[in-house]
């Protein structure tokens, strides 16, 4: 406990909370260099009474997001070098045969990221965990280096290591009451010790996030959520083992549950209650905590479902009558409405960081990127999916946060479809058209908050047209959240055209004396071009590495309009903002302006019977914007396309977004027009023609020379990120993104089975590809290309095996398929020679 | 041997106790219920009781509906059979809670009732001797050490540093405190056990009695102070000097 006055008067950090992520942050930060930190709690250490201090403290590695799987591997690195990880092993049992389908994805996936995984027989199951009932699973999925870790003495060892090299002051016992904003930046830190003055907050709070974050006038997206466990012992057969653990902990996945050997008791956790949220403002204070404020008290009807499950398990074990259940909770976790950390500065307030929503299995990684991300360095783990400033207004709403971390919560262990949508909060953001789509039976996928066509269920006609070439996928699991009706969307918009709704398009203004300046320092591309012109660029980070990629129109002399995918709009526009010049000034117009494409051959033909305007070849070039009149309406025209066809984006005012559909509509059906959804639009029409995609080939992990987009000529300009991109030119480059086709879908069984990404692939013995860099090759992007007739796969491949020709595997579901090598770089497999598009 | 335990419902609370806006109830929103220690206590010793001369294990509570989480974790434990005299929502006073219990008592017929010595929340220490009155039975109070066989029971206490020991003929009325035994936790097929246990309902009137809530206070409570003694192997005289002197050394 401290006393007014004891705080030091200035700080360069106050981190605020000491739980796992504040302690390894603190640590991290005075490993790059930090001095003058401050840590605050309002709790004693080292068990300050958050969620750290009651975690189960075990760690599966196997995640499906790349993300999460590489947090959670630099985590358990970190935990084995303080010495408090302890290797169990770990299975996930299956009940149901849905379930051991889903522990086959769960071991290829593990094969792609390198986790030791394997299938095991009940039997084998039983040799490993005695006590659990064979009879009840019908297999497991074996990952041995499942451990447990010992959170508490990871963060004192951490918060030590940092006050012992003269960096760090520790503050116990003292409550944060405000902090100050002055300009938009974070002054200072009010704490029941006293002020200190400081240009950086960080909220490693936990459950209590929300209510810290609101200090400042900012909205974080997290909700505490209540997690049941109870703790049953003594149990006499693990009476004579030593230390924690000596079986491996079993995830029961099918009942939502764990059971995990602690010490003489197990423990037995349960995910499969309702979901019990419990608002920050709520969660009681230590004082009147009868455990610690993150323990409530447990709510025995909520769990007592589980118990029998529990039992039915493991019958012997927990069904001894000497055995009691010792301890039980209803523990605070925090939850965010898309499952991923808050990471980074809140897009509010400058100097505002959010180090929140980590669990145990990756604290220390969260705590090291958030460091690296102050400290202005491209973080080690590439986070962006983690951003703090990723979430619209709509999904920071506690409405939004609730609803979607309900929704998640019994996911936790479920089978979750890599395409399957989320049910609650919606429709938030509809398109001024979506009644028209209605109409057409659209089917609706959500990207940041917008109502997007799939496909269109009215196109089932134009299926009968292409019957043959649908490329339909027989198993449900690979034809889930898919129709071939795409497919037909997408033959259509090549014999004819299609109109494609991309309302969801991220709008960004730069405008003012300065503007010119700012585009240049972000993009890769030359943007001193004349008005009217339209750049495809990439963004870098500090190490070249990819941090967007869009569009520019330069609309003037000063204004330059920027158009980017709903799903980083936030993020890109808060890497805008911190990168502005003086004189140059962003503006979101999302809400303004809709976007309706027009592609396919007939495109000119449809735009040029409803434009008095020049729109041929000659008069509108590849490349190039230009106001045009449609049906009464001034339209901003660009002739650039992400589906390799002759045609337009028309971004239009928002409230004549409807009359532009409706008259180009008219005009186009005559002329086979076709209304196409985002299934063709982000995946077919793309992966034709080798479009990559930001999240899926760009990532921070690799280059543009590796993603096979080297301009020959590198800008004068400077520009974020152009000293690595010229040391990456200089270097052959260690792995090359490829296109492969698949050679055979047969499946061990028989079936044709079509992938879905994030595979692993293989050389055709089945080994793991790896290249210089130790990168494993996945398939990151997967789908039909109905032209072709082949079923396309990305992945970076090691240089050494990104030779044409060569034949691969690519394991899916634990079959292994023949693949071969189409292209060795970005030369579409469609259209090569891009004839279509400048047509 | 039939014993009754009688428990009741009242408020966990951690180091400080916060009260509702109107000063009616303890805010246990965010704390929950549970029984009194003596009352966990109560319930092991006649579950023990039985274990060892047969018999069965009735649980009894006077509360709300919401009491009969009680009742489970009682069943839980190894009671048998449960019963709940319904209030609604009123709290009844020493008095008439007695009348209740002894209805019950009256109706059912045991050999030995048990109840915690004190209510955790009200603190009247009068239930288990206006229970034993109204029965005409006969009653020790603050129990810390019973021995009984079919005859009858040997119920010991301290007090002020003396052991008293009472012999008592069945049926009669025992009253027992936190230290009688360690209580056991319940096993996972005993809570399954008590999920499925019916629970016997009966609603006694409410009678007004000469004591009345106005309101609840948190009295102020001295503050506690840490003292560091020191750091490392530095502090060692210090600390045997501190533990010397509360003659734990």
């Amino acid at each position: 406990m401290t006393s007014p006055g004891d705080a030091p008067a200035r700080a360069s950090a106050v981190v605020i909370g000491a739980g796992i992520v504040g302690n390894s942050l603190v640590h991290h930060l005075a490993l790059l260099g930090w001095r003058d930190l401050v840590l605050v709690d309002k709790g004693p250490m080292p068990n300050p009474g958050g969620s750290t201090g009651h975690a189960s403290n075990f760690i599966f590695p196997i995640e499906y997001s790349k993300m999460m799987f590489e947090l959670t591997r630099d985590s358990t690195e970190q935990y084995r070098e303080l010495g408090v990880f302890t290797q169990s092993g770990g299975i996930e049992v299956a009940r149901t045969q849905a379930r051991m389908h889903e522990l086959r994805r769960r071991c290829s996936q593990a094969k792609a990221w390198g986790i030791p995984a394997e299938l095991l027989s009940p039997g084998e199951v039983g040799k490993l965990v005695p006590y659990l009932d064979e009879s009840v699973i019908g297999g497991g999925a074996h990952f041995p280096t499942v451990g447990v870790v010992d959170s508490l003495r990871a963060g004192t060892l951490m918060r030590e290591q940092a006050q012992r090299s003269g960096t760090l002051a520790v503050l116990a016992g003292t409550e944060v009451h405000g902090i100050s904003v002055a300009a938009g930046r974070v002054r200072a830190v009010a704490t029941s010790a006293g002020e200190i003055e400081t240009d950086n907050a960080v909220i490693c709070c936990g459950v209590w996030s929300p209510r810290i974050a609101r200090m400042a006038g900012a909205r974080l997206a997290l909700t505490p959520v209540v997690h049941q466990m109870i703790s049953v012992g003594p149990i006499t057969l693990f009476a004579d083992t030593p230390g924690e653990i000596s079986y491996p902990i079993v995830r029961d996945v099918d009942t939502n549950m764990y059971e995990r050997q602690h010490g003489g008791d197990m423990e037995v956790g349960s995910y499969a209650h309702r979901p019990i949220i419990v608002p920050p403002d709520e969660i009681p204070s230590i004082e009147q905590s009868a455990a610690s404020p993150t323990e409530l008290p447990f709510t025995a009807d909520d769990f007592d479902p589980q118990l029998a499950q529990a039992l039915e398990l493991m019958p012997d074990l927990l069904g001894d009558e000497r055995a009691g259940i010792r301890y039980a909770i209803n523990g605070l976790i925090s939850m965010t409405p898309d499952g991923h950390p808050v990471l980074g500065e809140l897009p509010e307030v400058r100097g505002l960081w959010s180090a929140a929503a980590s669990w145990i299995k990756e604290g220390p990684g969260c705590g090291r990127a958030v460091a690296e991300l102050m400290s202005g360095r491209v973080p080690t783990v590439d986070v962006h999916e983690a951003d703090a400033a990723r979430f619209y207004p709509h999904q920071r709403t506690v409405a939004h946060v609730r609803a979607r971390a309900c929704e998640g919560f019994n996911k936790m262990y479920g089978i979750v479809h890599p395409a399957e949508q989320w049910e609650s909060e919606r429709p938030v953001r509809v398109s001024p058209v979506q009644e028209r789509e209605r109409e057409l039976g659209a089917v609706f996928f959500e990207t940041a908050g917008w109502e997007r066509p799939h496909w269109y269920a009215s196109n089932s006609a134009v299926c009968d047209r292409y019957a043959g070439r649908l490329m339909e996928r027989p198993a449900e699991w690979d034809s889930r959240w898919w129709s071939p009706i795409i497919n037909a969307e997408h033959l259509a918009m090549r014999d004819a055209c299609a109109l494609v709704d991309l309302s969801a398009f991220a709008v960004l203004e730069i405008s003012g004396p300065a503007a010119l300046q700012a585009v240049q320092t972000l993009s890769v591309a030359q943007l001193n071009v004349a008005a009217g012109r339209v750049v495809y660029t990439s963004w870098l980070d500090d190490d070249g590495g990819f941090r967007a990629d869009l569009t520019v129109m330069r609309l003037g002399e000063d204004r330059f309009r920027v158009v980017t995918g709903g799903a980083t709009g936030m993020s890109d526009a808060a890497w805008v903002s911190g990168h502005l010049p003086p004189g140059a000034f962003l503006a979101d117009l999302t809400s303004a302006w809709t976007t309706i494409g027009l592609w396919g051959p007939r495109a000119r033909d449809v735009l040029a019977s409803v434009t008095a305007d020049d729109v041929s070849h000659d008069g509108f070039g590849f490349g190039t914007c230009r106001e045009i009149e449609v049906g009464g309406v001034v339209v901003l025209a660009s002739r650039i396309s992400y589906v390799g066809e002759l045609g337009w984006e028309l971004h239009v005012p928002i409230e004549q977004g409807l009359r532009v559909w409706d008259t180009v509509w008219a005009a186009g059906r005559p002329q086979g027009l076709i209304p196409a959804g985002i299934g063709v639009y982000g995946t077919t029409g793309r992966l034709e023609k080798g479009y990559r995609a930001f999240g899926f080939e760009l990532t921070q992990e690799y280059t543009l020379p590796e993603a096979g987009m080297t301009r020959p000529k590198v800008k004068e300009q400077p520009f974020i990120g152009k000293e690595a991109y010229l040391r990456q030119r200089a270097e052959p480059p260690c792995a090359v993104l490829c296109t492969l086709t698949v050679d055979s879908h047969a499946s061990a069984d028989g079936t044709l089975r079509y992938m879905l990404g994030g595979e692993p692939v293989l050389s055709p013995g089945g080994e793991r590809l790896t290249d210089a860099k130790g990168r494993p090759s996945y398939v990151t992007s997967v789908g039909s290309a109905p032209s072709l007739g082949k079923h396309l796969l990305m992945a970076y491949l090691p240089a050494g095996h990104a030779v044409e020709g060569s034949t691969l595997a690519v394991e899916y579901l634990g079959d292994r398929y023949p693949v071969t090598v189409a292209v060795a770089g970005s030369r579409p497999l469609f259209d090569p020679s891009n004839e279509r598009v400048r047509s | 041997m039939d014993i009754l335990v009688c428990v009741k419902r009242v408020p966990t609370v951690g180091g400080k106790i916060a009260v509702t806006p109107d000063g009616q109830e303890v805010d246990t929103r965010m704390s929950g219920f549970t029984i009194s220690p003596h009352e966990e206590c109560a319930v092991e010793e006649a579950v023990q009781i039985t274990e060892r001369l047969g018999g069965t294990v009735s649980v009894l509570t006077l509360g709300p509906e919401a009491a009969i989480d009680q009742l489970r974790d009682a069943l839980a434990l190894g009671a048998g059979r449960a019963v709940l005299l319904e209030t609604d929502g009123r709290e009844f006073g020493p008095a008439a809670t007695a009348a209740a219990i002894a209805a019950e008592v009256r109706s059912h017929g045991y050999d030995l009732v048990l109840l915690g010595n004190e209510a955790s929340d009200t603190g009247d220490y009068q239930v288990g001797i206006r229970l034993a009155h109204a029965l005409g039975w006969p009653v020790a109070t603050g129990i810390k050490n019973l021995t009984t066989s079919a005859d009858g029971a040997v119920a010991r206490r301290e007090y002020r540093g003396t052991e008293e020991s009472y012999e008592l003929p069945l049926p009669a009325v025992i009253t027992v405190k936190e230290g009688i035994n360690l209580p056991r936790y319940p096993s996972l097929p005993g809570r399954l056990r008590a999920k499925r246990a019916p629970v016997e309902r009966s609603a006694p009137a409410w009678q007004p009695e000469g004591l009345r809530k106005q309101a609840l206070r948190v009295p102020a409570v001295a503050g506690h102070q840490a003292v560091i003694l020191g750091r490392g192997v530095d502090a060692v005289p210090e600390l045997l000097r501190v533990l010397g002197e509360l003659g734990v050394l």
